[in-house]
């Protein structure tokens, strides 16, 4: 009697796991097919030796990583995507939400304002950069037209080391801001308009409702646009092709850019691994430290 | 005569010529509890809104001791504000949403601790100082912002339906803790409600408000007893007033209106007959709903349990005492019901109302 109680109940158990794989499987195996096999080939690949037809590929290690460190162009690489990360990130999340709060006030045209906003993020890169190629182009580039409007002689902003990974960042904060503009937009539409009647009431200025309501009230939004841009600032390459395609010598080579060229121009496909990995790794540890410490003072409604 | 505390002088706010409020004027006084009161889309909210400076009005004046406030911003009227959905800021917890205004106008630690140690032991609050409005239930959410609206020691304080989102146990409770404050602080309160039973029980003023309009202006008592027009005596009042077609009861034009505790049963020469609809018995008196066709609300209370048949003729005499008459026509923009509420109404201001003058 309890044998068969038990043997019954072993069955509900199996059924019940087979249930619960069957409903995992289809993420399983597309996350495991296009994101965990890939991850862990390339961790494989990084530790093998570039192979040629005459000495097939062995086992090094690390040396791949140690040969990395020691590239003085992945050193400036590194440092420019740093810069890149570092101007882009914050300049474009701020204007982002300023535009969300002029766009979220009331204006006239307002609907055209929010529309002009987003417009950039609608536009694939590469039809951005074209435009933007068109902007930056010496002699009869709009700058350089505006410029000598002026009397400003005419600068090549893509064609000079000084200027080049600056005429980037500026593209990438204009595809970008819109885009972030509309989460910001969507987070102000759900503060009720109580809050700000209640603050003004309460003998709050503006800028104190701002900073003491709206932007804690933000925060979650902040994460997540905080996140993604970090995300993007290693993603986001496509604008290079067109611009500058890393140059003029390396000043404005990103990270990604450079593992497509290890990869697929100089088919050294060790080392490009070595470095998707050390970008997984930076990635991974820097979302980490955002949700544990922003997260302890974040309001999640 | 000395300045009332807080006066509206033909005070008028629309959009596109429609909605709003139109020519209010009022005088209230210092400790008063004002009830502005009507039906969803009177203008009550608006009144409210434009006494605490969130609107500005097209015409008209608002006084605050004496000091004309008409343009000022809400920060500098000197009043707090308790909203319908409480306002307050989810991120805060109890203790940052009550002291924020204090905090906003720089008022020193140790006396925001102090004000708001005081707040919190008169609102009950006490152990939830550190919780986030979401971890409260409705009636704590409630005391938070009426801790946050005394905390600040403004003498008027404005409340917008504060009781609608609880439940009705909850809603008499927070009721009398409103009323144990407003008393103690010696608050001015003007507080608006759709509900004429929170009116009636915590107001000494009502201001019964209709399409922008004031109705009638008047103490609980007179509304009750002398309503001015067939609306006020349809809308106060949990049985509504009786009204009776006049010519059903003699000669004459226009609707008269009573109470119907007021209406007793005449076996004898009675003024009107009706039939017995339903009866309800409801423990210490049975009430009967009654129907003529030139009457509504028409009912009759009787002592204990009484059953009587539907469609029995009962006979009722509407004593003379009792009864309050309306003139023919019940819209508010002509005729002489509408002509005798505006009037009444100002006469009313004051809180003089006299209710003999009515015919």
């Amino acid at each position: 009697m309890t044998d068969t109680t038990a043997s019954l109940h072993r069955m509900a158990r199996r059924r019940q796991a087979i249930h619960g794989w069957l409903l995992l499987s289809p993420a399983l195996i597309m996350l495991g097919t296009f994101a965990f096999y890939p991850s862990l080939a390339t961790l494989w690949t990084s530790l093998w030796s570039r192979g040629t037809r005459r000495r097939p590929s062995e086992f090094v290690g690390l040396e791949n990583y140690e040969r990395l460190f020691s590239d003085p162009t992945f050193r400036e690489v590194a440092m420019n995507n740093l810069l890149y990360a570092g101007v882009t990130i914050p300049v474009s999340i701020i204007l982002a939400l300023t535009m969300a709060l002029w766009a979220n006030a009331k204006i006239p045209a307002r609907a055209f304002v929010r529309t002009a906003y987003f417009t950039p993020t609608v536009l694939p890169m590469i039809a951005a950069a074209n435009i933007w190629l068109f902007f930056y182009t010496p002699g009869f580039g709009v700058l350089d037209q505006i410029g000598g409007l002026f009397g400003a002689p005419s600068v090549n902003w893509l064609g000079q080391p000084e200027t080049a990974l600056w005429a980037v960042c500026i593209v990438t904060i204009w595809k970008e801001s819109g885009f972030f503009m509309i989460f910001y937009l969507a987070a102000l539409q759900t503060i009720p308009e109580d809050l700000r009647e209640a603050a003004r009431i309460e003998g709050a200025s503006r800028w104190t409702y701002l900073r003491r309501v709206v932007l804690p009230l933000l925060m979650p939004t902040t994460i997540f646009v905080l996140v993604n841009a970090l995300i993007n600032s290693v993603k986001l390459i496509d604008h290079l092709f067109i611009l500058t395609k890393g140059g003029p010598s390396d000043a404005s080579k990103l990270i990604l850019y450079y593992i497509w060229e290890s990869a697929f121009a100089f088919f050294d496909a060790p080392s490009a691994a070595a470095m998707t990995v050390l970008v997984l790794i930076v990635l991974g540890l820097g979302a980490a430290l955002q949700f544990r410490v922003l997260d302890r003072r974040t309001h999640y409604r | 005569m000395p300045d009332p505390f807080l006066r509206l002088a033909g005070i008028t706010r629309q959009w596109n010529g429609a909605g709003g409020v139109r020519d209010i004027s009022l005088d209230v006084a210092h400790g008063a509890f004002i009830a502005i009161l009507g039906p969803s889309g009177c203008g009550k909210s608006t009144l409210l809104r434009l006494i605490a400076g969130l609107e500005t009005p097209q015409m008209g004046e608002i006084a605050l001791e004496g000091r004309d406030i008409t343009h000022l911003p809400p920060a500098q009227r000197g009043l707090s504000m308790v909203f319908q959905s409480y306002a307050l800021f989810p991120h805060l917890d109890v203790a940052e949403n009550i002291v924020f205004g204090m905090k906003a106008r720089r008022v020193p630690r140790t006396e925001r601790a102090e004000a708001l140690a005081r707040a919190v032991s008169m609102t009950g609050l006490k152990g939830l100082e550190r919780r986030k409005p979401a971890e409260l239930s409705g009636g704590q959410r409630q005391r938070v912002a009426l801790a946050r609206a005394v905390v600040s020691g403004q003498p008027l304080c404005l409340m917008d339906e504060p009781l609608s989102n609880l439940d009705a146990k909850l809603r008499h409770a927070v009721r009398r803790d409103i009323k144990a404050l407003q008393t103690r602080l010696g608050l001015t309160v003007i507080y608006v409600t759709h509900d004429q039973s929170e009116a009636m029980s915590l107001a000494d003023t009502i201001v019964l408000m209709r399409d922008g309009r004031a109705e009638q202006v008047g103490s609980p008592e007179t509304l009750y007893h002398r309503p001015a027009t067939p609306f006020v005596a349809r809308f106060v009042g949990d049985p509504p007033m009786a009204l009776v077609e006049v010519a059903a009861l003699g000669h004459g034009t226009g609707q008269v209106g009573i109470r119907i505790e007021a209406i007793e049963k005449a076996d004898a020469a009675p003024d009107l007959s009706a039939r017995v609809v339903e009866t309800e018995y409801l423990g210490a008196r049975t009430q009967v709903l009654l129907d003529h066709p030139a009457a509504e609300g028409l009912a009759l209370l009787l002592p204990g349990r009484v059953a009587l048949a539907p469609g029995v003729e009962i006979g009722l005499r509407l004593p003379q005492e009792h009864r309050v008459r309306f003139g023919d026509d019940t819209s508010p923009d002509h005729g002489a019901a509408a002509a005798a509420a505006r009037d009444g109404r100002k006469a009313a201001i004051p809180l003089t109302a006299n209710p003999e003058d009515r015919p």
